[in-house]
């Protein structure tokens, strides 16, 4: 991994007709890493990959790709592979063909092709497949058809469009781990786009999280977890509360206000808690139990306070809260996430 | 009670579908010398007759030339209507597919008189020629509207993924969305095909002195011979069209794009 840039936005303006969804985007990505673009829909994450594919011209701003630029290069001719959200496979090719379709726009020799697909077809584990059609194949294997078809013609860049968003559960986490793996074996840079923080946790060596167009934090995982830079980012990564802090009161959106349970530094501008954070049972604060949810380890509890709801989570071998109850609660600042001015 | 009516409707449907046909079968193989029904006798003779008419046969040559080669046309310029109109948000595509489809309402005698007078006689185009001009048209809609019913189901990232893989747009074209929309575009080949096949009002226009399509050439034919070769000759026809249209159902399933 060298330190350089291997792939730069610089400036980057996009957009469709006319109205721009990315604006002056700076992000500079380097060989082998795995960056995973995270934010809620419309936030522009994917059209910035498909910038970077060349699928959109870019108002303004420039790509470099291992030093060169890339700006006005046709798409097909940038050789980076892109795996769809809805896999994209050629409902009318084989498996087979389907891997082979770029070797042949390459003109590869026969032997190598067959050869090359077949390692393609075996590290993906569809040994066996090669001669069935995407439709005679479950969402996982056709996953993993439209990932070897990416990675066979060794592209340069794998960018990935929140392709695990189709698979339920259970396969989500196993081929998380598969293509992990995988780029560790092909150590291939991978720009991974998804709207799923935990995803994006687990597969990413930085995260860029993206609202309204614009990069709101990046970071690795770490960092974006425990210490948020903005209120959005904090919401965003499971930090369900998120309060503003003036003049020694804890604000909420609604104007309602509490004071500080504890005094902070001056420049904290919000205060984040998790709901295992939440004091229950003691403090300064009270509310009204609204529900609660058992989750196996632990229970959930929705609690309307002046700040309005607020979100708690304690041991399930604790002594339960009923709902309608009025329990009395904390939010010490020590175990809150201070996001500064 | 009501399921007896309802099959006693159904039946009377069916005949009234059929019945016409089932008679004009049963007056071809009459053996008399004048259109009739009942028939006078039982013969083969009048469909063999058939194959002796000289206008028939030149006419049959010319519909059928004429009915390939409008419908071929009438693909080549549809295909990339239906395609524009199924990719791009065009501004007035929805008013250009309302367009398209206008012949389809349009009663076709409306656009065979249309035809001749704005566009055959100031361009002085010759039989042949015009017929093609006036078959085209009235198949494009046709093209179109079949063409974009398969469009319909298949995704459009198949192009940018063959893009990617470093195909151009035009190979992306012919080697993801052609291969996909082929019986798409048998169906409408088909459809067309029998269309102009079939076609009378637009086709009466147009045609002349000596050259003509086989159903204007088989109602000329009437106006002066009244014998059973035309009842003979129309359920030939009639078997024909009907082996096309059973063929690409059971091939293609032709009722899904219609």
């Amino acid at each position: 991994m060298s330190d350089a840039a291997f792939l730069d936005l610089a400036g980057m303006t996009l957009g469709y007709d006319g109205k721009a969804a990315v604006e002056s985007l700076d992000l500079a990505i380097k060989e082998g890493e795995l960056v995973a673009l995270l934010g809620p829909s419309g936030c522009g994450k994917t059209t910035t990959m498909r910038a970077i594919a060349g699928l959109l011209q870019p108002m303004g701003g420039r790509i470099t790709l291992g030093g060169r630029d890339i700006t006005s290069l046709p798409a097909n001719r940038r050789n980076i592979g892109l795996v769809f959200q809805s896999y994209a496979l050629f409902p009318h090719l084989s498996v087979f063909e389907n891997v082979a379709f770029g070797l042949r726009r390459q003109r590869t020799p026969k032997d190598e092709l067959e050869r090359r697909v077949a390692g393609a077809v075996a590290m993906v584990g569809l040994t066996g497949f090669e001669r069935r059609l995407p439709k005679e194949l479950s969402g996982g294997q056709q996953q993993r058809v439209a990932l070897a078809r990416a990675v066979v013609v060794r592209p340069r860049l794998l960018l990935l469009d929140e392709p695990l968003s189709n698979l339920d559960a259970r396969l989500r986490l196993e081929m998380r781990t598969e293509l992990r793996r995988l780029q560790r074996e092909l150590g291939i840079t991978m720009v991974y786009v998804t709207h799923d923080q935990e995803e994006a946790l687990a597969l990413a060596d930085r995260i860029v999280v993206m609202r309204d167009g614009k990069i709101e934090q990046m970071g690795p995982p770490e960092a974006i977890y425990e210490t948020p830079a903005t209120d959005f980012v904090a919401r965003f990564v499971g930090f369900e509360n998120v309060f503003e802090v003036r003049d020694g009161q804890l604000r909420a959106g609604n104007g309602a206000a509490l004071p500080l349970q504890a005094p902070v530094d001056g420049d904290t501008a919000w205060l984040a808690w998790r709901p295992h954070a939440v004091e229950l049972g003691q403090g300064p604060y009270e509310g009204r139990v609204r529900g609660t949810s058992y989750l196996g380890q632990s229970v959930e509890y929705l609690i309307e306070s002046a700040l309005g709801p607020i979100k708690a989570e304690a041991p399930a071998a604790l002594p339960r809260h009923e709902a309608g109850r009025t329990v009395a609660f904390g939010l010490p600042p020590a175990a809150a996430a201070a996001i500064t001015r | 009670m009501s399921s007896r009516m309802g099959g006693l409707m159904l039946a009377l449907v069916f005949l009234f579908l059929i019945g016409p046909f089932l008679i004009i079968i049963a007056a071809g193989m009459s053996a008399g010398e004048t259109l009739a029904f009942p028939p006078q006798g039982l013969s083969l003779r009048w469909f063999w007759a058939v194959f002796e008419v000289e206008s028939f046969r030149a006419s049959f040559v010319l519909s059928i030339v004429l009915a390939v080669g409008a419908t071929l046309l009438a693909l080549v310029l549809g295909v990339p209507v239906a395609y524009a109109l199924a990719r791009y948000p065009l501004p007035g595509g929805e008013a250009m597919r309302t367009l398209l489809t206008s012949p389809v309402i349009v009663p076709a005698i409306i656009v065979g008189l249309a035809l001749l007078r704005y566009v055959v006689i100031p361009l002085d185009l010759g039989i042949v020629p015009a017929l093609f001009v006036a078959h085209t048209a009235l198949l494009v809609p046709y093209a179109v509207r079949v063409v974009s019913a398969s469009l319909a189901n298949l995704r459009s990232d198949i192009e940018e993924a063959a893009v990617l893989l470093g195909a151009n747009r035009v190979q992306a074209f012919f080697l993801t969305v052609l291969p996909n929309i082929r019986n798409g575009i048998l169906a409408a080949f088909i459809l067309g095909f029998v269309t102009s096949f079939n076609q009378v009002p637009v086709s009466l226009f147009l045609t002349g002195p000596g050259v003509s399509t086989l159903p204007i050439q088989m109602l000329w034919y009437m106006e002066f011979t009244y014998d059973p070769s035309i009842a003979a000759l129309s359920a030939l026809l009639a078997l024909m069209s009907m082996a096309i249209v059973l063929l690409a159902e059971r091939f293609l399933g032709l009722s899904r794009y219609v």
